[in-house]
Formats: structure tokens, C-alpha cells, sequence
């Protein structure tokens, strides 16, 4: 872990604002750090007396646990605050909270929030650390980081992969940080999704290219990432059912065969079974849906150890 | 009391004047105008050399907050915010509280601005009945208590069927309907333009259609109502457009722009700056052409600022929590002065967009003209004067300007307001 100090960063807020070689260093330290979690005691004392505080202005349970777990793997005081419990219901100002926050001197907060650019917003105001756990359709860092980190271990490689995203690009935080980061490590992103959910200009991004249909998205491609549809959009002007949706945009067995043979299917969670993923596709040998949750806590212990400054990791 | 104003470069595009000249003003009317003048005993005497004199400025899109909203801006800060900026006269749109929908109302503005104000304020009084879009507003009452115009402005009039009744009633009381053009439903939430950088910061978009398509409304509105219409904050190259082939079809329509919309672009929004934030949004580069390309061809009749002070609080937020709009009657005249730099318009071209034409369109009698008899309302400039926007000498309350920090050059070194010199104090 030596070369801990050459990530400059105080905050990860977005892959945008990362270089290709954060990027390399913190998928490089969350392999290292991946061990630790199939240890049969789960702890190394690196990040002992640091306290986190787990802001959620919006419900998650994968992400928020799997931060919590990575703190406490890494031996750091976790708190998790989220709406139902803060004083945001009681018209406290997000600036306020967090000030409030900081008076207790925590060293990194790990913020979930509906809005985009809250966390640069922040960023501005606050002393200590901030890491971006998914705000608004703008970015998810630590989601993208652990899907280019289970692409990786599948692969040996970023580079030249072709990865179809399909789905709401729109209204995907998680598209766009791997827009971004994926872009950098040199692969080649296919998107596809009705035209309602793509947004303009998206491919000036990075390495995109808008499919026409979903077939030509996944033909061939190293990669195919399913996004979640939002269940509350169907009837709206941007999808008419979800029984359409599934037909032209769901991923079953036989688009599956489109791709390359060992083409690995990822999904950021929670899935909806037999919409954008027929269940067969979800449960079978090319789902790597789980290996992408298992990461997720080595990526996260990866972030909350860089942004504290780096230094040893206790290897046992 | 008398003034003298001597030797400065006069513009006066009303009667095409753009010389070396002298102004007697004479008990708050304008006397005389030439060269050699002599002041009586006891005149006040501004020497103008290497200054420009113009008619008064007149803008005609601003928001006073005033009443009810006096925590971001009140009559007598927005008014002394105007002088500063080289106004002399500033029409309030009527989204106040209450709103200006009755004479009642319009009267307190008129009356606080006469009594307690550093610029002429004629109030612009609601279109349909507290802006909600569903009445229409006492107009002929409205006119009577010295309101310029109507407008239901931050809010568009929805109904197509309510518009065009507004506008055939409007025309019969003799008052000029502003029309805020955009459709709700293709704006829906967005909080900046639709294109590339909204993608990338995950923002949601209004798209151009949504003010096109309610500009291109309005205008068809007017041509069949034969009334006549003026289109505030164009913000797109399609709504130029649409104006342009309409004035060329004899539809009595004019427009006003903003300075921001010929200076910046949607890039501004970068950094989640809420003081880029506002409605119509910060556009594209290729629109901010087209503004441009309006103004020199004169489809643009006005520049307006549609001055929106905002309190810190609704400010300093996330980015889709924070008001739009933004404060401009400070820095209105030098960002419109590089419109002169860039070769987009004369100086003759600038002073009648900033003041002829909005006393014009608006038939602000005796105002935005120099011609012996008007009020004498006059507007002093530096044009070389260099100064820096710092928030903590502005005159408005309100402090919501991307332009803090920006350099600037021209500067109104008199304001003058029935011939009492009101900036500086």
C-alpha cells in the first residue's frame, strides 16, 4: 500500500472528478483489502478511533449496510442517520444538519441524497470528509467502482471490454458513474433504453454509443448491466407498461445468447424479477449479481481508507 | 433648481441625435438642447466631457418584492439599486404579495415609489386575478392607478381560450399584455436547459420547446386579437425566430431580452451555481447567438433584467431547491455595453433598446427622449469606467448575481431623475 498517498482526494463525490489512476488505486486497494472480509475474524484496526456518520436522505439498504460493514471491517465508529430519525422532517436545512453534524467531529460523512450536487454543496461547507453514497441522477461512485472491480476479477482487465448498459439512463446515477469511470479505464459503453429514458447529449459522456434497439446493445458485448426501472413510472408519459417494457428492454435467456458466451450479467439491485430480468438470467451461471454485492464492501473500505489519508493496512 | 450639463457625447435615438451637445434642464423638464449653452445663476453645472448622455434607462422587466416579500428587495432598495445602475425608470411585475390585481394595490406601489423612491416605478398589474390564471384582472382600474402594462409574469397563462380573451380586453383599455411564454407541461420539473450539461449533471432539463411553443401561442394569439403583445426574457433562438417572421407578417408584437441571456450559456450551471439558475434557463451557445443575431437585426426591441432579488436562504440551498432568478439592474448597463464592444450594436442601437423603446412599447409619455419638454430623466455614462461587482456594495438587498467578482466596464456616473442628481447621493 505504499503508493496510498498519491490519491489527492479529500472527497469521492464523483468518477467525473477521478483520474484513471484514483481509479486504478482504489480497485487495486480494494482487492488487496477484499481478503480481510473471508477472515474468520473480520477486523484490522486501520481506520480505530475515525467516526462515520451514514447521512441517508433517501432509503437504501444494500449501499447503507454495505458502507457500515466496510467502517466497521476497517475497525471506524459508524452512526447512521436517515430521514424517518433526522430533523429534516422537522425543516431542518440539509446545510444545518450537516453543520450540526460536523460539531461532533466526524471524519468522513457518507451522504445518500435525492438531490444532485448536494454533495458539493457540502463539500463547501463542511471540514471533514465527504463520499458520495448515490445523490440525485447524478452519481454512485462506490456502485461503479465495485461493478468495474467484479468486472475486473471476471476479466484481468478494463480495457477494450464492451459493456451494454440498458435501461432508464435517464434517471440512473449508476449509468452515469460508469459512463465516467469505464470511459477512463478504456472500455466501450453500448447503451440502450427507450428514447424517453435516454438523455440528451449522453453520448458526449465518454465512450457511448446509443443503440437503437436493445439486441444491438448486447450483441457481442463482454458486459451486460441491467438498470432497475423505477416500478412507479409505468403509466407515465416515459414508459407505457411494465409488460411492455420487459418485452423490448427486459433481459431474458435467448438476448443472452447475443452476447459473447461468457458474458457476465450485473445489476446494481434490488432487481425486479421478471421485469428487467427474467429470473432464469438472474439466478444463472453468468449472474454475477452477488460477487458485485461482495465487492461492494472491499470498494467501500477501498474509498473510506483513501479519503482518511491512507497509511499501513494491518495485513495480520 | 437647474442643471447644465456640458460638452458630452448627447445619444438620443428618439430624434436621432448623436453629437457633441449641451442639456438645460430647467425645474425637473429638459429646456434645451444644443451647443454653447449657458447656465442661469445658480445652475448646477456637470461637466460631461468624454461622457455619454442618453434619455434616462427604463427597464422594464424588474421584481421589487414590494409588498410582502420585502425580506429580498423593497421599493427603496430596488429603486436606489436602479439609480446606481443608471435607471431612471423600472416597471415591477406583479408577483408581490398580495399581487398587483387591483388599484388598491398598484396604488401603494406608486404612491411608496413617489414618495420614498430613487426611480420612476410604474407597476405592471397581474393579468387574471392573483396570477392563478383563472379571471381577469380590473384592467381599466388597473391603467387608472398607473400601471404600464399587465402580465402574469413567473407564471404563464395556461389557456389559450384566457389569453386571447386578455388580449382583446387589454387592447380595449389601452394596456400592453407581457407575456411570461412557456408551457408548464414541457417544463414540468426541470431546474436548467435540457442538452448536455444537464445529462451530465444529472439535473432534469426544460427542454426550448417549452418557451417556443407558448411564444409561437401568444404570437398567433395576437395576430388574430389584431392586439398588441410583447414577449418578455426571450431566452431562445426559436423564439427570435418566431418573432421575427411575425413582425415581418405586421403582428404588432416586440420582446425584450436579458443581459444574461446574450452573456452566458447553461455551462454557467456547472458547480450546481444556483446563481445560474432561473427561468427561462441559461441557454446554449448556439442560442445565445441567436439573441445576438435578434438584437442587431432589431427582432429584439428592449433589454430588460428581470431583476429577481433573492434572499441568501432561498439561495445558498441544493441546487433544485433554490429560487430562479437573479438580480441585474446593476450590472445591466456594462454587460450590455460589450454588446457595443462585440460590434453586435451601435451605442445609438443600445440606448434605444434601453430606454426609447421600453417608453415606447409601454407609452411611458415625456420618458426615454430628450426632446425639450420631456421630464428630465438622464442618464450620465463612463463608458471606459472599469470596476469590479463585490456583493457588499451593491444597493440591492439582495446579493444573487453570477456576475459577483466579474470585471467590468461603463458605469453610470449621474443619475438623474427630474433633473435631481440621484446616483451618486
Amino acid at each position: 500500500m505504499g503508493d496510498a498517498a498519491l490519491f489527492n482526494h479529500k472527497h469521492i463525490i464523483a468518477l467525473r472528478d477521478l483520474s484513471a489512476d484514483d481509479i486504478r488505486l482504489l480497485l487495486t486497494t480494494a482487492e488487496n483489502l477484499k481478503e480481510i472480509n473471508s477472515r474468520d475474524i473480520k477486523k484490522v484496526p486501520t481506520l480505530r478511533g475515525k467516526t462515520i456518520i451514514n447521512l441517508f436522505y433517501e432509503a437504501s439498504t444494500r449501499t447503507r449496510t454495505s458502507f457500515e460493514i466496510a467502517a466497521k471491517r476497517l475497525s471506524a465508529d459508524t452512526v447512521n442517520i436517515s430521514p424517518s430519525t433526522s430533523s429534516s422532517t422537522k425543516g431542518e436545512t440539509l446545510s444545518d444538519t450537516a453543520l450540526n453534524l460536523l460539531a461532533m467531529k466526524p471524519d468522513i460523512i457518507v451522504m445518500r441524497h435525492n438531490i444532485s450536487g448536494s454533495h458539493y454543496f457540502l463539500a463547501k461547507r463542511l471540514s471533514c470528509s465527504i463520499i458520495n453514497a448515490g445523490d440525485g441522477a447524478h452519481e454512485h461512485p462506490s456502485q461503479a467502482l465495485l461493478d468495474m472491480l467484479t468486472m475486473k476479477e471476471r476479466f484481468g482487465r478494463l480495457d477494450g471490454l464492451k459493456v451494454a448498459i440498458v435501461g432508464d439512463v435517464s434517471h440512473s446515477r449508476v449509468a452515469r458513474s460508469n459512463i465516467q469511470g469505464l470511459t477512463k479505464m478504456g472500455s466501450h459503453l453500448f447503451l440502450a433504453g427507450p428514447p424517453t429514458m435516454m438523455p440528451p447529449g449522453v453520448e458526449r459522456l465518454g465512450n457511448v454509443t446509443v443503440c437503437k434497439d436493445m439486441r444491438e446493445a448486447v450483441d457481442g458485448a463482454d458486459v451486460v448491466m441491467m438498470l432497475r426501472i423505477q416500478l412507479e413510472r409505468q403509466g407515465k408519459s416515459l414508459l407505457p407498461t411494465l409488460k411492455e417494457y420487459s418485452r423490448y428492454f427486459g433481459l431474458n435467456r435467448e438476448i443472452l445468447k447475443l452476447a459473447k458466451p461468457d458474458a457476465m450479467v450485473m445489476h446494481p439491485g434490488p432487481i425486479n424479477r421478471g421485469v428487467e430480468l427474467a429470473s432464469d438470467v438472474a439466478d444463472g451461471d453468468q449472474s454475477h449479481i452477488l460477487n458485485q454485492v461482495e465487492n461492494g464492501v472491499a470498494v467501500r473500505m477501498a474509498m473510506l481508507y483513501h479519503v482518511c489519508g491512507g497509511g499501513t493496512v494491518d495485513a495480520g | 433648481m437647474n442643471l447644465l450639463i456640458k460638452g458630452g457625447r448627447v445619444i438620443d435615438p428618439s430624434q436621432g441625435v448623436d453629437d457633441t451637445l449641451d442639456l438645460l434642464v430647467v425645474d425637473g423638464v429638459l429646456q434645451e438642447m444644443g451647443a454653447g449653452l449657458t447656465a442661469p445663476a445658480g445652475s448646477t453645472v456637470i461637466d460631461a466631457t468624454g461622457l455619454v448622455v442618453t434619455p434616462g434607462l427604463i427597464d422594464m422587466h424588474v421584481h421589487l418584492r414590494d409588498p410582502g416579500l420585502e425580506y429580498k428587495e423593497d421599493i427603496v432598495s430596488g429603486t436606489r439599486a436602479a439609480a446606481a445602475g443608471g435607471f431612471t425608470s423600472v416597471c415591477c411585475m406583479p408577483n408581490t404579495k398580495p399581487v398587483i390585481d387591483n388599484k388598491t394595490v398598484a396604488s401603494y406601489v406608486v404612491n411608496k415609489a413617489r414618495e420614498e423612491g430613487f426611480a420612476n416605478v410604474f407597476p405592471v398589474g397581474s393579468i387574471t386575478q392573483g396570477s392563478k390564471g383563472d379571471n381577469l384582472s380590473e384592467m381599466g382600474e388597473l391603467k387608472e392607478a398607473g400601471c404600464c402594462a399587465v402580465s402574469d409574469d413567473g407564471r404563464p397563462v395556461v389557456s389559450g381560450e384566457l389569453t386571447r380573451r386578455a388580449l382583446e380586453y387589454a387592447r380595449g383599455m389601452g394596456i400592453m399584455v407581457i407575456s411570461h411564454a412557456e408551457d408548464p407541461s414541457l417544463a414540468g420539473d426541470g431546474v436548467m436547459n435540457e442538452g448536455y450539461v444537464a445529462t451530465e449533471l444529472g439535473l432534469k432539463g426544460i427542454p426550448w420547446v417549452a418557451e417556443d411553443s407558448a411564444t409561437a401561442r401568444d404570437v398567433y394569439l395576437a395576430e388574430l386579437t389584431a392586439s398588441p403583445l410583447h414577449v418578455a426574457h426571450v431566452s431562445t433562438k426559436g423564439s427570435v425566430r418566431i418573432i421575427r417572421n411575425a413582425k415581418a407578417r405586421g403582428v404588432q408584437v416586440t420582446c425584450e431580452t436579458a443581459p444574461h441571456y446574450f452573456i452566458l450559456t447553461d455551462e454557467a450551471v456547472r458547480g450546481y451555481n444556483t446563481n445560474a439558475k432561473m427561468n427561462p434557463p441559461l441557454r446554449t451557445e448556439s442560442d445565445r447567438q441567436g439573441i445576438r443575431e435578434g438584437l442587431a437585426d432589431g427582432t429584439i426591441d428592449a433589454i430588460a433584467t428581470d431583476h429577481a432579488p433573492h434572499h441568501k436562504d432561498e439561495k445558498d440551498i441544493e441546487f433544485d431547491l433554490a429560487m430562479n432568478g437573479i438580480i441585474g439592474l446593476e450590472t445591466s448597463l456594462p454587460l450590455s455595453l460589450r454588446l457595443v464592444d462585440d460590434g453586435v450594436l451601435t451605442l445609438p442601437e443600445l440606448v434605444e433598446k434601453m430606454s426609447c423603446a421600453p417608453a415606447r412599447i409601454l407609452g411611458l409619455a415625456r420618458r426615454g427622449t430628450l426632446v425639450p419638454g420631456s421630464v428630465a430623466d438622464i442618464t450620465v455614462i463612463d463608458p471606459e469606467c472599469v470596476w469590479t461587482v463585490e456583493a457588499d456594495k451593491l444597493a440591492s438587498k439582495s446579493k444573487n448575481s453570477p456576475f459577483l467578482g466579474w470585471e467590468m466596464k461603463g458605469k453610470a456616473v449621474y443619475t438623474i431623475l427630474a433633473g435631481k442628481i440621484v446616483n451618486p447621493l
